[in-house]
């Protein structure tokens, strides 16, 4: 709050208002109701419903459709943040560097942001195409026989291949934006110092940019985890079958389509303690770094 | 000094060939896509990409604007088009306006329960839609919004985002603004529209594409609360597509790749002209 | 023109910081007082309470005969130019010094004419139409002053107006100010950190410390008289020496050195005050010092040592010699001031 704030008792409340009432229906009643039916387990053909406790979870947890997909999101989650981060980082590094056609390489580097996950989807699906997909082409030179939507490894790498890409040009502007905000007199001081360009950049570059980048890494398993559902939709092409599913996935399969509104209000709830577990996270790592500095 | 300008220039070239090789996994992919809806579907069908191209535009993309499938027969390219820019606008207007609205009362009043106000507002950014994606349907459906627009859009407003970025710029504005204001006599009313909505010009325009951006790539939402053919987006659309690549007899490629084509160029276009704006708002909210 | 009345003024935030002490003066028509003391002082929460930016925790403020405690800033008919200039970034020159007025449903006709009177009266005709980015500082300023001219304010109000320009052009604004000021004639507070400014533009002088009033007076009772070792340090480049004495036998004494000998203060330790102009170089003088450094300043020269183990300064003319090393020096008559050593209130 600013020092001299208006005072004002009805003005700031209708202000709110709209805000307040959006948040109540479309946020907290939700999210209350997901905390409510995952402890209950509701008649089939929707007549009431009966407390069970805890047993939805248990049996989440012991469910080993559910375990495969945990344990997949967790790989999909890692390869596709640390790739999309290192190859953005990579071309953000050059980008900043490069004096010709700095503005053109930026620009080609950062409208994919713009095409939407299922449409990257459908792009990944003419890449992997079966009968003449160009990368299964590609891979089939060194003996790889691609198939999309039936070997396990296969979709997996097809739905982290397009995720990344999807995920390149955000992180890429964020890390170009970082580097450009670096002092002009901090690197040409480091050009002093240190003759070597790969150690200027470990020894200066890269610690000046761990705030963006921390706040990339939650940023990037945020997309990760529930971003990429367009991604994994469509090069699924809605036919989960036994192909690798995120938990986020999981949750519109078992609820949406199997009607399991217990068990998918569950895992609903799982997800919940999962973001604010890495939010709470998050605040402890920016609450540190402010220590630091 | 020979060698050492040499090595500059290697070290360039390198430069340059990460910089070419990472724009080309950019764009060749969409190029692919672009290729294909220049040929006929049959000439797809047997060698997918290549590299000539063909006279195919003007009719897929009458097809993809005007030919319609399903039962209804009224989910054309164009309305699906109009779909896309009705969530797109609606959701980033009503975004910046309940987010400009809120992160004004937070920043500009002294308020009891203001900290209680901020905490119950800024919790909904832990949570994203898809978390709470089924009991969200459900309220939806009780409150009879399914296939409406209200009902498209409103749940996605549904978090703090714009406030957060809002109640960010504003407090970056210099205090000693508003304190001229009230002595050169303005009202909260009066600076609200004289002195702040000016001011926030540049990042209105930048949140707007942001969200424009965010709104008409929605995907999931859109495919839960829209059943209804009239109803859907491009972007849900995406499901139509992939069926029509599957479901004839010679899968209607050239037709679905336009499709998608339509469905990347206005937020592609947008992003790019407004490139420096846009930028400025995605790389402000970090902080 | 009008009376500024303080009563028993008081600040003090919710958590219990108390960040104006209750504070009472009167200002009376036309005057210029400067609000001075280091940052955190209070001076600024005291100007704040005046301009009703700031709740009053207690006490009375009348500006032109009306009690104003609770009126909106911008029902107090004051008017105020700030140390960023808050100028609208958005809005032309002329509209800047123009929206206060606006929002006062004045007819345009008269808005105009009086902006294009302020406009004259600062030089701006030039840039009316300009934005403010457009302005050198030295403009901004005068269009902050502008706007608050054009208001016919009963009272002025400056937060250190000055502080972000260059010292050259701060030279010459505070003239520009004070010389506006005499012109129209508006009661003015000014907000300032700086001693100088301070010296050269007040009437009266304010100075403040630790949310507390030291003392009030014209500059010259404020530089010769000090109420307190703090406004003694504080007010003067370089500020006034302050040595640990003795008052014994009826003279006070810095170590071995006699520097009053008629000192109306009861015996034991006093703390010691001279300005450094008032020590002069005699070779037959009573006080020898140590000059450790001299720092030549063209027009003088500034000599820094000790006198009796305790570092001090002397300030003598370019004529006279300076070398370091011993330095027989007498004082002005009348040039010691007394402390008491534990309060550090004038004796």
């Amino acid at each position: 709050m600013k020092r001299a704030g208006f005072t004002s008792a009805w003005l700031p409340a209708m202000l709110l208002l709209p805000q307040l009432a959006v948040i109540a229906i479309f946020f907290y009643w939700p999210a209350a109701h997901a905390l409510r039916s995952s402890f209950y387990l509701q008649d089939p053909f929707g007549f009431g419903e009966t407390f069970v406790g805890l047993s939805n979870f248990t049996s989440l947890l012991t469910s080993a459709a559910y375990s495969r997909a945990a344990w997949f999101t967790v790989f999909f989650t890692l390869i596709v943040t640390f790739g999309s981060l290192s190859i953005a980082l990579l071309l953000a590094v050059k980008a900043d560097k490069v004096i010709r056609g700095a503005k053109t390489y930026r620009t080609l580097l950062m409208w994919v942001y713009a095409v939407a996950p299922p449409v990257a989807g459908v792009i990944g699906l003419i890449m992997f195409n079966q009968s003449w997909g160009p990368l299964k082409e590609f891979f089939a030179l060194f003996g790889w026989d691609f198939k999309l939507g039936v070997n396990y490894f296969d979709t997996a790498f097809a739905m982290i291949a397009v995720s990344i890409w999807k995920q390149v040009p955000v992180n890429f502007i964020f890390f170009l934006s970082g580097l450009q905000s670096i002092p002009k007199s901090v690197r040409e001081a480091a050009l002093i110092d240190n003759r070597s360009a790969t150690g200027r950049f470990w020894d200066i570059t890269f610690p000046l940019l761990a705030p963006t980048g921390f706040f990339l890494l939650i940023t990037n398993i945020t997309y990760a985890m529930f971003d990429t559902f367009g991604v994994i939709d469509t090069v699924l092409k809605g036919q989960p079958g036994n192909n690798p599913m995120t938990l986020v996935y999981k949750v519109y399969v078992d609820g949406f389509r199997g009607n399991d509104l217990g068990g998918s209000s569950a895992q609903s709830v799982v997800l919940m303690v999962l973001v604010l577990a890495l939010t709470v996270f998050q605040f402890r790592m920016i609450e540190r770094r402010i220590h630091y500095t | 000094m020979t060698t050492h300008k040499r090595r500059l220039r290697l070290s360039t070239v390198v430069d340059h060939a990460i910089l070419i090789a990472g724009s080309l996994l950019m764009i060749v992919p969409v190029l692919m896509l672009v290729q294909m809806t220049s040929m006929p579907d049959l000439i797809n069908m047997k060698t997918g990409p290549s590299l000539s191209i063909g006279d195919q535009w003007v009719p897929n993309f009458e097809k993809a604007m005007f030919q319609a499938d399903g039962f209804s027969g009224i989910n054309t390219g164009t309305r699906m088009l109009m779909n896309s820019f009705i969530l797109g606008i609606g959701f980033a207007f009503g975004k910046i306006f309940v987010g400009m609205l809120a992160a004004y009362a937070i920043v500009y009043f002294r308020m009891r329960y203001a900290s209680l106000a901020f905490w119950i507002i800024f919790t909904t950014l832990l949570l994203p839609l898809e978390v709470r994606i089924l009991p969200s349907y459900e309220v939806v459906q009780r409150l009879g919004m399914l296939n409406t627009y209200q009902g498209l859009i409103i749940p996605l407003i549904a978090s703090a985002t714009a406030t957060f970025f809002f109640r960010q710029y504003f407090r970056s504005i210099p205090e000693e603004l508003v304190e001229a204001a009230r002595i050169d006599g303005a009202g909260p009313v009066r600076f609200f529209f004289d002195i702040l909505i000016p001011l926030s010009r540049t990042m209105i325009a930048a949140m707007f594409i942001i969200m424009f951006v965010y709104g008409w790539n929605q995907y999931l939402w859109p495919t839960m609360v829209t059943t209804e053919e009239g109803m859907f987006t491009l972007v849900r659309g995406i499901k139509q597509i992939t069926q029509m690549l599957e479901g004839n007899q010679i899968p209607e490629y050239g037709r679905a790749n336009m499709l998608a084509l339509i469905a990347i160029l206005p937020p592609v276009m947008i992003v790019i002209f407004f490139q420096s704006w846009f930028v400025k708002g995605l790389t402000e909210s970090d902080k | 023109m009008s009376h500024v009345t303080l009563t028993a003024l008081r600040k003090v935030y919710p958590n219990g910081f108390e960040a104006v002490k209750p504070a009472s003066y009167t200002i009376t028509p036309g005057e210029f007082v400067v609000l001075v003391g280091p940052s955190g002082c209070g001076k600024s929460t005291m100007l704040r309470m005046i301009a009703g930016l700031e709740d009053i925790s207690d006490g009375t403020l009348e500006i032109a005969g009306r009690v104003v405690n609770t009126l909106d800033p911008a029902d107090r008919d004051i008017a105020m130019v700030f140390q960023n200039y808050a100028l609208y970034p958005h809005m032309t020159v002329r509209k800047n010094i123009g929206y206060g007025l606006q929002n006062r449903k004045i007819p345009k006709d008269v808005i105009a004419a009086k902006v294009a009177e302020a406009s004259a009266l600062l030089n701006l005709d030039d840039y009316l139409d300009r934005k403010p980015s457009q302005l050198s500082g030295g403009q901004r300023q005068r269009v902050a002053m502008g706007r608050a001219i054009v208001r016919d304010p009963a009272l002025f109000l400056f937060d250190e107006p000055l502080s972000n320009l260059d010292a050259k052009l701060r030279n010459q604004m505070r003239i520009e100010i004070k010389a506006l000021q005499r012109r129209l004639g508006v009661t003015s507070i000014y907000v300032t950190h700086d001693q100088v400014e301070a010296m050269t533009m007040a009437d009266r002088i304010i100075v403040m410390n630790a949310g507390r009033i030291e003392q009030i007076g014209t500059p010259a009772e404020i530089y010769h008289t000090p109420a307190t070792t703090f406004v003694a340090s504080f007010m003067g480049a370089p500020p006034m020496n302050l040595l640990d004495g003795q008052i014994a036998g009826g003279a006070a004494r810095v170590g071995d050195h006699t520097v009053m000998t008629d000192a109306p203060a009861a015996p034991g330790p006093v703390t010691v005050g001279i300005r450094p102009e008032d020590i002069v170089a005699d070779p037959n003088g009573p006080l020898t010092l140590d000059i450790a450094i001299v720092e030549e300043l063209g027009a003088h020269r500034l000599l820094h040592g000790t006198l009796a183990g305790q570092q001090l300064s002397v300030h003598v003319g370019k004529d006279s010699p300076a070398t370091t090393g011993p330095f027989r020096a007498a004082l002005k008559p009348g040039a010691v001031s007394l402390f008491d050593a534990g309060t550090g209130e004038r004796l």
